[in-house]
């Protein structure tokens, strides 16, 4: 398929995983990312796979655990409130170092809330949202094409460091269709000898647990497991830059907020204000170096977020406060237009003191 | 060609969204990049179902969300009632009169009148109001090269449903070629 389709973000996550190697999906419909498992559920039985509805999120996740314990690619996708239902799996899938690939297509929360676009899981998916020490890979794709680019990375991430990623996008990015080509040179997936493939009584019993009751022993599990995440940090953010070398203020988004966004810094440009524009594509790890070094050139950043401030404080934290970081926020499922942000632009070019 | 963001309004059922897709389509094929949008969940419910498609020569657009369409469709009154202050200054609306009985009051925009779903059911293509709305787009941005608009709508319309690409193609025509008397 290396024509230019047309096609939505959630099914290009579909199409993108199944040409990644993933032949066992298993979820339970929520919108606004059905059609995830629809596509999956026509694509599956075509290519030799498995789509199976399970009768609940928390079921799901489990059979992903199970899969994945076997070494094959895996994946689940849901949106949010069916995310925070899986959160245990989660974290267990995390403490037996089993790597999946975990797509969230957050609606606007918390609790049932609605099923207009949002990012305010953002804490949930980046902090560790389950219990216990651990991370996620978590990327934020803004377009279908990312959609599809970041599908298939995500599964090479997952296996290379043997951790669940999670795809975090948002209705809008998951209903919009754009061009999408599926030109990927896809990696074998690695070898993986811890995998439970059966002995054949020929080597010792893989296991694969969470469960660790010697203190010494869970502790020297966990660090461990944060020397693989140093790597991850060290190696694996992405990020782009947009017209942000020379800015005075710079807008931080992701996701459909960074679309919107962009246009609002042509825009800011056309009238003579040196906006740029931050987007990072890892939330975790976060691309800490990129606002640092904004943060010596320029006067503002403003973080624009489909929440109430959750990827402010790590944009603080990266920048040690060397510059105000202010917040411009919707929620609820309200995106904000392009002259709404120009607007906020335009107040920060007029006002800001360093 | 200029960025074009088009807002194509009307009720449910009456194939915005296939409009928006065959159009999206067809600029894709002459190898524009595109983004279509469409309104889903409750902000469907009450009168509009609308879709949001944006063309550009860039290699990648902004917004796909059209707050601000310079391209208006509208197929019921609640869209136009709703969309019509949105449209910039020097923009296009296109009016189904069928549907819409009052005139347009913004004077700083052009207007299209077409009566495109008396016209389909006077061809007996009653749901086909909308490629008919289509044609006449594409009349009034002088897109009217055929192959092109094939190209496009083949890609819309499955292998198992070919015997409606005719029909479809037909009400285009009729679109294509309609002038206010």
């Amino acid at each position: 398929m290396s024509e230019k389709v047309l096609m939505k973000g959630n099914e290009a996550i579909a199409e993108a995983a199944i040409i990644a190697g993933c032949r066992h999906y298993f979820g339970y419909p929520i919108t606004p990312q059905t059609e995830i498992a629809a596509y999956m559920a026509k694509r599956m039985p075509k290519v030799g796979g498995t789509f199976l509805q399970a009768e609940s999120e928390i079921a799901a996740i489990n059979m992903v655990y199970g899969v994945s314990s076997t070494g094959k690619r895996v994946m689940t996708s849901s949106s949010s409130p069916g995310i925070s239902l899986k959160q245990e799996g989660i974290s267990y899938l995390a403490g037996a170092d089993l790597p999946a690939l975990i797509v969230n297509a957050q609606r606007g929360g918390p609790g049932l809330g609605g099923i207009q676009p949002s990012q305010s899981d953002y804490f949930q998916a980046t902090k560790g949202g389950g219990h216990g020490d651990y991370h996620l890979i978590v990327l934020a794709p803004y377009s279908v094409q990312e959609m599809a680019e970041l599908t298939i990375k995500g599964f090479d991430l997952a296996d290379k460091y043997r951790m669940p990623t999670m795809i975090l996008c948002d209705g809008t990015t998951g209903q919009m269709m754009e061009p999408v080509t599926f030109d990927f040179a896809v990696k074998q997936p690695p070898e993986k000898p811890w995998a439970v493939t059966g002995t054949k009584m020929e080597r010792e019993h893989n296991i694969i647990n969470s469960l660790y009751l010697q203190a010494d022993k869970l502790e020297e599990k966990n660090f461990e497991r944060y020397e693989r995440y140093k790597l991850v940090e060290e190696n694996e953010v992405m990020y782009q830059e947009y017209m942000a070398d020379d800015a005075d203020i710079i807008i931080a988004a992701t996701g459909i907020a960074s679309r919107i966004a962009l246009s609002s810094v042509e825009k800011a440009r056309e009238k003579g204000i040196k906006a740029g524009l931050i987007r990072p594509i890892t939330l975790w790890p976060f691309p800490k170096a990129a606002f640092a070094k904004a943060a010596e050139h320029c006067r503002q950043i403003i973080a624009v977020e489909l929440n109430m401030g959750q990827m402010i404080e790590d944009i603080k934290l990266a920048t040690e406060f060397k510059v105000p970081v202010s917040l411009y926020n919707r929620t609820g499922g309200v995106l904000p237009d392009v002259y709404e942000i120009l607007g906020v632009i335009e107040n920060a070019a007029k006002g800001g003191k360093r | 060609m200029i960025t074009r963001q088009l807002l194509i309004s009307g009720f449910g059922g009456q194939g915005l969204l296939f409009m928006g897709k065959a159009l999206a389509y067809k600029w894709l094929m002459e190898g524009y990049n595109v983004s279509w949008l469409p309104s889903y969940g409750p902000e469907m419910r009450g009168g509009t179902a609308n879709c949001g498609v944006v063309v550009s020569e860039n290699h990648l657009i902004g917004s796909p969300l059209v707050a601000n369409p310079n391209v208006l469709i509208c197929m019921n009154l609640p869209s136009l009632d709703k969309y019509e202050d949105k449209v910039v200054p020097g923009g296009m609306i296109f009016v189904d009169s069928t549907m819409i009985e009052r005139k347009v009051k913004r004077t700083d925009v052009d207007v299209y009148y077409i009566p495109a779903s008396k016209m389909a059911s006077d061809n007996n293509m009653i749901v086909l109001a909308n490629m008919i709305m289509m044609g006449k787009v594409l009349q009034v941005f002088g897109e009217t090269d055929e192959e092109a608009i094939k190209n496009g709508l083949s890609k819309c319309i499955p292998p198992k449903k070919a015997e409606m690409f005719d029909v479809n193609m037909r009400a285009i025509q009729l679109g294509l070629g309609y002038e206010a008397k």
